[in-house]
């Protein structure tokens, strides 16, 4: 028998988070799928859209408002939160780590709706490790910065060769068992505070 | 987080052993339970302190409990994250457990409380904006009376429906919650129907200052430290503290899984004794500088220590003005058996529930209300009240009456609900089985 297709509403504030799952989602052939970044006018969209799956990001504080409303219009039909299956630990343990929540309208079959959750999970997952990455590279680029300027003082202070000192900063940082960067920013700190 | 689901379904284990249910059993039973660190979920607000003071000051530490504190942004988050399992306890608003008995909500689990985490700090604030015109336009007489502002308010709403401007929104914080019928409570007993005469919408309780400040909403209802904050910024009056709506009104409370409960009557006792501590130290004045210095941590409520201060002191700066007024009892979190949940409580909230069109009556409805309050497990560890005294007529006492004057009987709700003048209106039937 054929289905029609489910209706999606995505909600997350994350403009280029929400873009990746509507387009996992629409990968996986879900053709009816709404996104929106604001919860502003929230209800209206629901009333008009009647969706079967909201998918909505676990760290947006306006889940206590989308409760608020399902209290309010019975337009979605008695949402349940999340989980398709209650038995199915695992799959609530992966979307929870991931942050994803969801409402359901009640009835919907698991098998229906357990796809559409994965695609949130994996995409959400997916987002968190490019994150993380950017946030790594950032991070990698900074410490070098630092150490270029800690480098830099330490060659015009103490008169050494380039490679003098960063064998310096690199011997210190093992004497005192802590990270190259650490020490560089103490060397740049110190320097800021004893020339001016 | 894995080991929390093993450890409930190990818990049977336990269930075969003899109740013993006092706290001086040895450490290696509490070993068995598998539960020696609770990971407790909780909301950033001043009432949460219970349970920051038996994580911070050693009151966990003493019954060999390790309290593992995680702050959570919503009450449906920390709602699901109990029900499976991520958190074995947690800081949740006292309509919560009731309306998860009652099968209320998009994720009713079932949900207990044994303890209550205290009473107080909930404030309703408007905006100067409205307020000025409750003093110009409402004849407001006396600013320090909650009702006789509710009244202005009323007639300001009046005025507002005559010259066809839009009705005010207020924010509140969850559905579910003693700010949604405190709120409620307030607006009806000044002649205001909540759902046709104002909006009410749900406001995360951090952002309500900024949403009042940008004209997002008129006014709100919500815990410590947000109604300070508002008027400290200058947004913001302060019309009525809980205080003047019913000192006794519950307000947070220690839920958990009653299965979870069962597992590990062990690690329930001790860690009622821990908490009982922590509230007896919360509530000595002596304390409190200290409790407000660990409240005001980035980890916890993360506002200006100046400001938690205060609070805790119920010391209100109630106006942009920078008038004070103090309530006394703002907080109170141990003394007058403020951590005893108490059955009829739960049925005042269930009579609330119905009041406003989310329950209805029943007899079962009674029993499932009442059974998310467990003061049988208070008792075993802490001792309290005579059990005749779990269900007591509310608002009776002097100095304990409703804003209204209204006494709560709980074997008469349906009269109870009959006899406000405003309420909801009943269901027709038609508008709620609409799809």
């Amino acid at each position: 028998m054929m289905h029609r297709d489910l209706t999606i509403l995505v909600i997350d504030e994350n403009a280029i988070r929400a873009s990746i799952i509507e387009e996992g989602l629409r990968e996986a052939g879900h053709a009816q799928v709404t996104v929106i970044h604001e919860v502003q006018g929230v209800a209206r969209i629901i009333e008009t859209l009647q969706p079967d799956v909201i998918v909505i990001d676990i760290e947006n504080p306006n889940r206590d408002m989308m409760e608020h409303l399902f209290q309010l219009t019975r337009t979605v039909s008695r949402p349940i939160a999340m989980f398709v299956d209650r038995a199915d630990s695992a799959s609530i343990e992966a979307a929870m780590d991931a942050g994803v929540s969801a409402y359901i309208v009640d009835g919907l079959k698991k098998e229906r709706v357990k796809p559409i959750l994965d695609v949130a999970v994996s995409r959400f997952n997916a987002f968190s490790r490019l994150q993380r990455e950017l946030a790594d590279a950032k991070s990698a680029l900074e410490e070098r910065k630092i150490v270029e300027r800690a480098k830099g003082i330490l060659m015009r202070m103490r008169g050494l060769s380039e490679e003098e000192a960063f064998a310096l900063l690199r011997q210190t940082a093992m004497n005192e068992k802590k990270k190259l960067a650490e020490i560089a920013q103490s060397v740049v700190t110190a320097a800021g505070l004893l020339v001016r | 987080m894995r080991g929390f689901q093993r450890w409930e379904s190990i818990g049977m284990n336990d269930m075969t052993l003899p109740e013993t249910n006092k706290a001086l059993s040895t450490p290696s039973r509490i070993a068995s339970e598998g539960a020696r660190t609770v990971r407790a979920g909780f909301i950033p607000l001043v009432d949460s302190a219970v349970l920051v003071a038996a994580a911070e000051f050693g009151f966990a530490r003493k019954e060999g409990i390790t309290l593992d504190l995680v702050k959570d942004v919503s009450w449906a988050n920390v709602r699901d994250r109990l029900a499976f399992r991520q958190f074995d306890v947690a800081h949740m608003l006292a309509p919560m457990p009731v309306a998860s008995m009652l099968g209320l909500g998009s994720n009713p689990s079932p949900t207990i409380a044994p303890f209550s985490l205290g009473r107080g700090g909930n404030a309703i604030t408007l905006s100067t904006k409205l307020y000025g015109r409750m003093r110009e336009e409402g004849g407001l007489a006396d600013p320090e009376d909650a009702l006789e502002n509710a009244r202005a308010l009323a007639r300001v709403i009046h005025l507002m429906k005559e010259n066809g401007e839009p009705l005010p929104t207020f924010g509140m914080t969850y559905p579910f919650s003693s700010h949604n019928y405190e709120f409620r409570y307030w607006l009806a007993a000044g002649g205001i129907n909540p759902d046709s005469d104002v909006r009410l919408v749900v406001v995360p309780p951090p952002m309500t200052s900024d949403a009042l400040a940008a004209g997002a909403i008129d006014g709100f209802c919500v815990g410590a430290p947000w109604n300070m904050v508002a008027s400290e910024r200058g947004v913001g009056q302060i019309v009525a503290t809980k205080q003047d709506i019913w000192p006794s009104a519950p307000e947070k409370v220690l839920g958990m899984r009653p299965q979870w409960a069962e597992a590990h009557p062990e690690t329930v006792a001790r860690l009622l004794v821990a908490l009982d501590a922590a509230a007896r130290w919360c509530d000595q004045p002596e304390n409190r500088a200290a409790l407000a210095e660990a409240l005001a941590d980035a980890r916890y409520v993360a506002v200006p220590v100046d400001i938690i201060r205060r609070v805790l002191a119920g010391a209100f700066t109630i106006d942009p003005q920078g008038r004070q007024r103090v309530v006394k009892d703002y907080f109170v979190f141990h003394s007058g058996y403020a951590n005893y949940p108490r059955p009829s409580h739960a049925l005042w909230t269930y009579s609330q529930m119905i009041r406003w069109g989310q329950a209805t009556f029943s007899r079962s409805g009674i029993e499932a209300a009442a059974s998310a309050y467990r003061p049988d497990l208070y008792r075993q560890v802490l001792g309290g009240p005579e059990e005749a005294e779990d269900f007591r007529v509310e608002g009776a006492e002097p100095g304990d009456g409703f804003i209204d004057g209204h006494v709560f009987d709980r074997s008469m709700i349906e009269e109870y609900v009959e006899g406000f003048a405003v309420k909801a209106v009943p269901p027709t039937g038609a508008q709620y089985q609409e799809i």
